[in-house]
């Protein structure tokens, strides 16, 4: 009877203790991952072409979607200022929130969980499908390194498109700003630019652009990782691709934070 | 006392979890012979090839090619002795981001990358362009996405691409399989033709039984993770050994009850 009991009280800590150790391993997995495609960048050959593919896949093809959710995002920003501000009548500080609110935050995270969506699934279904069909063991039988052909120029791709697509976001965003404030809200343009311009701080554009690349790395691991490690046919392929998604978007956010802290705390 | 053989592995097993698919296979294949392994679905044939390839880590045993050990060997000399071997997967693994013509380049790249030579455009076109005849495809094919082949089609770029580096050694997984008789017969005539030409040393998985005969000198059939025959591929048909028998002439009652659960 009295292992029974002990049992009841110890069942639920050795549950938690699982699924602790089960994140740990795949935590270790995962930094092996980055560590393996990341020190194929200092050994050669480096696939240009692949990489190029890739860069145009994710910073040429994600523009459409990542400049819609900026102009929206910046447009949405100087309403609800200007509804929340109206009662303290300093609207004249709408242009400053707008820029500051699209460069520091909503530029990289919003461009980042649009890629996340698009990009994230898109490798993770590609990679995987590669895995399932043989395609990753015939590149080994050609003497091509598959971490170093497929992972390491995708890695690449996703540090250096983000950033680019940032800053596309940051102007759009900015620019919805000003179209809804000028436009619906009766401000004058000249006014509206100038205070725009006073509150820019190069850091801020400096500081989402470096989260920008971190969250391209996210995304590029996340969509490698899932895909090289998916097993069991399409089924697998699909349940690879939806975790390589909430991975990369729930992984952005921490590191949102953290780096927000990082930054901006002092 | 004869040459070295070319492919030598002794005692080799490998298990996944508890299950033990590869246990003690020891098996000799003469440097210009092609060797058939014939077992049920599920017997660790694949698994076999892929521990000589690389892919699979087995647990113990040696394998070794032109008599060096592959396991032991350094990173560097393992990739040297295993880029002798060029295989034709299962479902051919044709990289269908490619085109056949760029599939076939990439496979004489990675040989022309291994012996520092250099290869232009154009001549790697010329050359997919007659590997393709050689596998019986007009060279216009590789303009083609892989997924607008047929089966048998598909199993032909996918041998393209494996003797486009011409490799001392080729594996064949299960070639036939899915293949109308017809065309199984044409692809076993051009994988002995490859074989031939090439001076290979070759290793096929079937279960067609025509196949093995036509492509084997030699053969084995795998069971319960130990190769429980060997011996001619021309004795097949009346071996003398009951599970071979059985398999051979597809009965259900013998020696070998299939395990329909795991
Ligand atoms: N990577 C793997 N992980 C776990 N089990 C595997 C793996 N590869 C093969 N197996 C198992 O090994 C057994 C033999 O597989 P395989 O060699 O593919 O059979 P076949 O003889 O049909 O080619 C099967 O039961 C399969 O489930
Ligand atoms: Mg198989």
């Amino acid at each position: 009877m009295r292992h029974l009991t002990v049992n009841i009280l110890l069942d639920p800590v050795a549950a938690i203790g699982r699924a602790c150790l089960a994140m740990i391993r795949k935590a270790g997995a995962l930094a092996l991952f980055a560590l393996a495609g990341l020190s194929h960048l200092l050994r050669p050959p480096f696939y240009w072409k692949v990489f190029f593919n890739a860069l145009i896949e994710i910073a040429f093809f994600s523009l459409p979607v990542v400049a819609l959710t900026a102009i929206f995002s910046g447009g949405v920003i100087a309403l609800q200022s200007y509804a929340g501000f109206a009662q303290y009548h300093v609207q004249s500080a709408i242009a400053g929130i707008v820029v500051l609110a699209v460069v520091r935050e909503l530029g990289p995270v919003l461009a980042g969980l649009m890629v996340a969506g698009r990009v994230g699934a898109a490798m993770s279904a590609e990679i995987g499908t590669m895995r399932v069909t043989d395609q990753i063991d015939a590149l080994r039988t050609l003497s091509t390194d598959p971490m170093k052909y497929l992972v390491t120029p995708r890695l690449l791709a996703g540090t250096l498109a983000l950033p680019f697509l940032v800053l596309v976001a940051d102007i759009l965003g900015v620019l919805g700003g000003f179209t809804v404030s000028v436009s619906k809200l009766g401000f004058d343009p000249h006014s509206y630019v100038t205070a725009t311009l006073n509150a820019l701080k190069p850091l801020d554009v400096m500081v989402g652009l470096s989260k920008a690349a971190v969250f391209g790395f996210i995304i590029s691991l996340m969509g490698c990782y899932h895909g090289y490690t998916s097993r069991g046919g399409a089924e697998g392929v699909g349940s690879a691709t939806t975790a390589a998604v909430v991975a990369a978007s729930i992984l952005l956010l921490a590191f949102d934070y953290l780096l927000t802290d990082l930054f901006f705390a002092q | 006392m004869n040459a070295q053989p070319k492919i030598r592995i002794r005692g080799l097993t490998k298990s996944f979890g508890p299950k033990k698919v590869l246990d003690g296979i020891d098996l000799d294949v003469e440097t210009g012979t092609s060797f058939v392994i014939i077992g049920g679905s599920g017997s660790g044939k694949s698994v076999l090839l892929r521990c000589i390839l690389g892919l699979v880590t087995p647990d113990s045993g040696s394998i070794e090619i032109d008599g060096e050990d592959v396991l032991t060997a350094s990173g560097k000399r393992r990739e040297e002795l295993e880029r002798q071997i060029g295989m034709l997967f299962q479902n051919a693994a044709l990289f269908d981001s490619m085109t056949v013509a760029d599939n076939i380049v990439f496979g004489l790249r990675a040989q022309c990358r291994a012996q520092h030579k250099r290869l232009s455009a154009a001549q790697a076109r010329t050359q997919a362009g007659e590997i393709l005849r050689q596998v019986g495809l007009d060279p216009s094919v590789g303009a083609l996405a892989p997924s607008e082949l047929s089966g048998g089609m598909q199993k032909r770029v996918g041998l393209a691409r494996a003797i486009a580096g011409t490799p001392a050694i080729l594996f064949f997984d299960e070639p036939t399989t899915g293949l109308d008789p017809i065309m199984g017969a044409v692809i076993d005539g051009l994988i002995v033709d490859c074989v031939k030409r090439l001076g290979s040393t070759a290793i096929a998985i079937t279960h067609d039984m025509a196949s093995a005969q036509r492509i084997g000198d030699r053969a084995a059939m795998l069971y319960q993770g130990k190769l429980v025959w060997q011996g001619l591929a021309s004795e097949l048909m009346h071996s003398g050994n009951p599970m071979v028998d059985q398999f051979t002439h597809g009965r259900k009652d013998g020696p070998i009850s299939m395990e329909l659960r795991r």
